[in-house]
């Protein structure tokens, strides 16, 4: 679990927004800030936000579908911006991604089969035979049957839409994927089946994952170490247990505060500070949690502070630590 | 406290080229003045057309509410005419949609959208409206009124639009609110924001909730009742603490093993209960009990013989085999 599988460097994805309708100046949207961050072979990352944090592009940025503004990805110490042709393609194979909506995201007319196989088509890995002898093979081991290839997506539930879309990432054995919540559009039950697959295959594969959810029962229960964003930037970084237990963040501790506990005698204290939300394109200096925050003071209103060691894999971005 | 809402025998059917779908079948339920009712169950399990049923609001054809009676106040809502229920609807039973981005109109000022509800049934001027409308968005936790009212709903966050809808639905001072799924689309810090917020106003108000949600999470938090829908039917309902200390049927027990907790034990070898299988399609349920190919408990009579909803405790009903035999 030591050897770094992505190293993201400063990455920063901004994207460009008009402020009002005819004005000229442009404001620009940082949907990304300044991430570092190393991804361990083995390991799964959880990275958890509300909408609109980032976590989305980050990931698109990790898979190349999108490339950064500034910063640079490297992955087994290749610099992915710079992949093209032969390459890139071999970069896809090794990097997968499931997504969240299991009704968007498989192509309605193509059945099941020909989804699941389609990658090995795109890679020439087998010839005809070989490929439906994979899908069957790889079908049974998501949980499918593999009479079940000739049917169209809206023959099956979600779930199973689910398990056909983990069935085309897994296909071509990558190293890492990118599971942008997996399960957020699933109900609790499935939603159970799912990530207990998920930790199957990954034993099974020795797969890294990314795993991204707003959830944090759900991340917490498939992490080992997790990533918080806020605003574009990573607020916290710490081991699993270490980030339930000793949250250093404000707004990590107000994001654990929100989750409803199955304990009806617990009626929590929430710690949510009403405030105007404050958007991506503010321009100033100050910490971006800064209007929510209860623990603010003077350097926080100038000054954006930056991921600091607290030492045991624990790294906070906040002056109250600093 | 009285009883403020009586469903008794209450089905809802749709005709599809396949068959009819039993959407809610012959349900019973009970809700005081005063207490939130969590209706809880996986999509498609009927909670919402539940909803939809108490409201009338059935799109027919397809749907029909076939049988039952729904008593407010003493008056069965189902037999009186639709001009009668108009009156009802929105002011003394309202509603609070999932969707914040779409139930609400984007062409309109959200003043606008308040004030229609509030000239029609307390026939307040335009003027009075307005003033009623502000004051219902500073109750539901809005920071400057005045400028809200003028905005379009796009101008709003996700969160702001749920109160708003929140503000809409309580401004005739409703005895019940039904609440559809109202945080599912909202982040965490809102959700328990918007919780909060109907939690407090229940309060001051003395509105009666129905909370509709598939989290039982949302529901620990904020309902004092919980009935646990499957396949159309009430499978269960208890009271919030003896539902979550004691669950009795066989789903309730599996839906709550099969939620990862926040403070649970974690790991690569910390797999999560799983129910076996999927929910049954409405158009072909098995004979007998709808859980029995999923149940682990299932025994010769759940394949022959439907349960009844009984009463296993006080207040707390269960429609399982394994609980008493007829």
């Amino acid at each position: 679990m030591t050897m770094v599988l992505v190293d993201i460097q400063g990455i920063k994805k901004y994207y460009n927004a008009r402020a009002g309708f005819i004005a000229k100046e442009r404001a620009s949207v940082k949907a990304v800030d300044m991430v570092s961050l190393q991804i361990y072979s083995g390991e799964t990352l959880g990275l958890v936000g509300e909408s609109g944090c980032g976590k989305s592009t980050l990931a698109r940025l990790i898979i190349r579908l999108d490339l950064p503004t500034e910063g640079r990805i490297l992955f087994e110490g290749e610099d992915i911006s710079k992949l093209a042709g032969k390459d890139l393609k071999a970069y896809r194979k090794k990097v997968q991604i499931i997504f969240q909506d299991p009704y968007a995201s498989l192509n309605p007319r193509r059945t099941a089969g020909s989804t699941i196989g389609e990658p090995l088509l795109i890679n020439h890995v087998y010839d005809r035979e070989g490929r439906s002898l994979e899908v069957a093979r790889i079908m049974d081991l998501v949980g499918l049957t593999s009479e079940q290839k000739d049917r169209y997506p809206h023959e099956f539930s979600g779930g199973q839409r689910q398990r056909i879309g983990i069935a085309r990432a897994i296909i071509l054995k990558p190293q890492l994927i990118v599971a942008d919540e997996p399960v957020s559009a699933l109900d609790v039950s499935i939603q159970a089946q799912i990530l207990n697959l998920l930790k199957d295959l990954q034993k099974e594969f020795n797969l890294t994952y990314i795993f991204i959810s707003h959830d944090l029962s759900v991340v917490r229960h498939v992490s080992d170490r997790i990533a918080v964003m806020h605003f574009g930037k990573i607020v916290e970084l710490a081991d699993n247990r270490e980030l339930y237990e000793h949250p250093l963040h404000p707004y990590t501790m107000e994001l654990l505060s929100a989750v409803p506990t199955s304990d009806p005698g617990r009626k929590k204290q929430h710690l949510i500070r009403e405030a105007e939300a404050t958007s991506g394109t503010d321009g100033s200096g100050r910490c971006p949690f800064y209007p929510r925050c209860p623990a603010r003071f003077e350097i926080c209103e100038k000054d954006k502070p930056g991921l600091i060691d607290r030492g045991g894999r624990h790294y906070v971005a906040c002056h109250a630590q600093g | 406290m009285g009883m403020l809402l009586e469903i008794k025998n209450l089905s809802t059917h749709f005709n599809t080229d396949l068959g009819v779908i039993k959407a809610v079948d012959r349900v019973d339920l009970a809700i005081d003045e005063g207490d939130t009712l969590g209706v809880v169950g996986e999509s498609g399990c009927g909670k919402t057309v539940l909803a939809l049923s108490i409201m009338r609001l059935i799109p027919s054809p397809p749907g029909k509410i076939v049988s039952g009676s729904v008593f407010f106040k003493g008056v069965d809502l189902l037999k009186i005419d639709s001009a009668e229920m108009r009156m009802i609807r929105g002011k003394d039973i309202s509603m609070v949609f999932q969707e914040p981005m779409t139930s609400l109109n984007p062409v309109l000022r959200v003043g606008d959208q308040i004030t229609e509800i509030i000239k029609l049934h307390l026939g307040l001027g335009r003027k009075e409206a307005m003033d009623r409308a502000m004051e219902m968005l500073s109750l539901v936790g809005m920071p400057s009124p005045e400028t809200v009212i003028r905005n379009y709903p796009h101008q709003m966050s996700g969160g702001m639009r749920q109160r708003v809808m929140i503000a809409m639905a309580l401004c005739c001072g409703p005895k019940l609110m039904l609440a559809d799924e109202p945080t599912t689309a909202l982040d965490v810090t809102i959700q328990a924001q918007i919780l909060e917020l109907i939690g407090k106003l229940k309060q001051d108000i003395g509105t009666s909730v129905i909370l509709i949600t598939h989290d039982l999470g949302v529901i620990a938090e904020a309902a004092e009742h919980v009935a646990v829908m499957y396949t159309g039917q009430i499978v269960e309902y208890a009271s919030v603490e003896n539902l979550f200390s004691k669950p009795l049927h066989p789903y309730t027990v599996g839906l709550m093993e099969s939620i990862p907790k926040i403070d649970a034990p974690w790991g690569r070898d910390a797999y999560l209960k799983v129910i076996p299988g999927a929910v049954p399609s409405l158009h072909n349920l098995p004979q007998g009990c709808t859980f029995q190919g999923r149940c682990a408990h299932t025994m010769q009579i759940c394949r022959e013989e439907e349960p009844q909803l009984k009463e296993y405790m006080p207040r707390h009903r269960v429609h399982c085999w394994l609980f008493g035999k007829k």
